[in-house]
């Protein structure tokens, strides 16, 4: 990208990004499919990145007001740490569960793959479920956001991540039928990459979240 | 432009996710037995284990989950992903350090709370 564009024209021409190649052909040249996605691909990774940096400015929110008890209760009052622990187990299982989706997926055996990603799916729906329960607990403790600092970080913290996580099954779902009704389509490929970047993404904020939020807050 | 890289296993294999998973499976239990079974080891300490450990594990998802490589989109997605860190250590940084001083600084010295403590 170099070349100055009144020169002449390189070798081959110019080739600019393109998300959709016109000119692919299904089923052809199978091998290198993914590696022709370097538009959407790259987009969706510029996406997330941008996403890190919500999650990073809430971490440094809750860094800040992380122990402003307002004299309410404190981590140690409030979180069940076995809890968590199980909840955090649901996540790592619902990623490697999708890693195997994809791996099938590369092999075209497209009822191996939904199984594995209906799997998946049920995993994060465990997940969410733990953290709704969580959430009603905290609510019937009088631990709603308006308690305290440290309550007003915590659940916009948690409460982005579960709601990430809530569109990430939705859109699991939806691209679950997708697949259904179009086969492995090129396209759909494409998608269960993106939504496999996604996926792994929020397992990995929430390692910060049950790192710092959690075992931190109980710890101090 | 390199559309076609030839990167093999760069979407993983069954032997990378396992390893990958092992990894993170054992980072994380290892902070949360120290949490949970009230190790006796002091708390600076406890804290580096556990943000030492929590920081090893998003390198392990970034490498055999998100299959981060340097060479993938010509580069570009190591660099966003160096470039978003470097941020996100300005941001956690500087926040912190701003805002634990100006606490300190707001803190009311003791003798100023006694004095109006004592008020009339």
């Amino acid at each position: 990208m170099t070349a100055s564009l009144a020169g002449p024209a390189p070798e081959g021409g110019y080739q600019f990004y393109v998300t959709e190649d016109p000119h692919h052909h299904e089923g052809h040249d199978d091998h290198d499919e993914h590696h022709h996605e370097t538009g959407t691909m790259l987009g969706f990774w510029i996406y997330l990145m941008s996403d890190c940096l919500i999650f990073g400015i809430l971490f440094a929110v809750h860094a800040v007001l992380g122990t402003s008890y307002a004299a309410g209760p404190s981590p140690a009052d409030l979180f069940e740490i076995d809890k968590i622990l199980l909840s955090t187990f649901f996540l790592l299982f619902s990623s490697i569960t999708y890693g195997f989706a994809v791996i099938n997926m590369q092999q075209d055996k497209q009822r191996a793959m939904m199984l594995w990603l209906i799997v998946t799916g049920l995993f994060g729906g465990a997940f969410l479920v733990m953290e709704v329960l969580e959430f009603q607990h905290l609510w019937h403790l009088g631990a709603g956001p308006g308690a305290s600092a440290f309550l007003s970080s915590f659940w916009i913290l948690v409460g982005t991540h579960g709601l990430h996580v809530t569109c990430g099954s939705i859109w699991l779902v939806v691209l679950l039928a997708q697949v259904q009704m179009q086969g492995l389509t090129h396209e759909n490929k494409r998608r269960i990459m993106c939504l496999s970047l996604f996926w792994h993404f929020l397992d990995l904020i929430w390692i910060g979240v049950f790192s710092f939020v959690y075992l931190t807050g109980v710890s101090l | 432009m390199s559309a076609q890289q030839h990167g093999h296993d760069s979407h993983g294999s069954y032997k990378s996710y396992i390893i990958g998973f092992v990894l993170s499976v054992s980072l994380t239990v290892v902070p949360f037995w120290i949490v949970m079974a009230d190790v006796e080891v002091s708390l600076s300490i406890a804290l580096l284990i556990i943000f030492g450990l929590g920081a090893i594990q998003i390198l392990v998802h970034v490498h055999y989950f998100l299959h981060v490589t340097v060479g993938a989109e010509d580069g570009w997605q190591a660099m966003s992903l160096v470039f978003t860190a470097i941020l996100l250590v300005i941001i956690l940084a500087g926040s912190i350090w701003v805002m634990v001083h100006l606490h300190e600084n707001m803190m009311p010295a003791h003798e100023q709370i006694e004095r109006v403590r004592n008020l009339p």
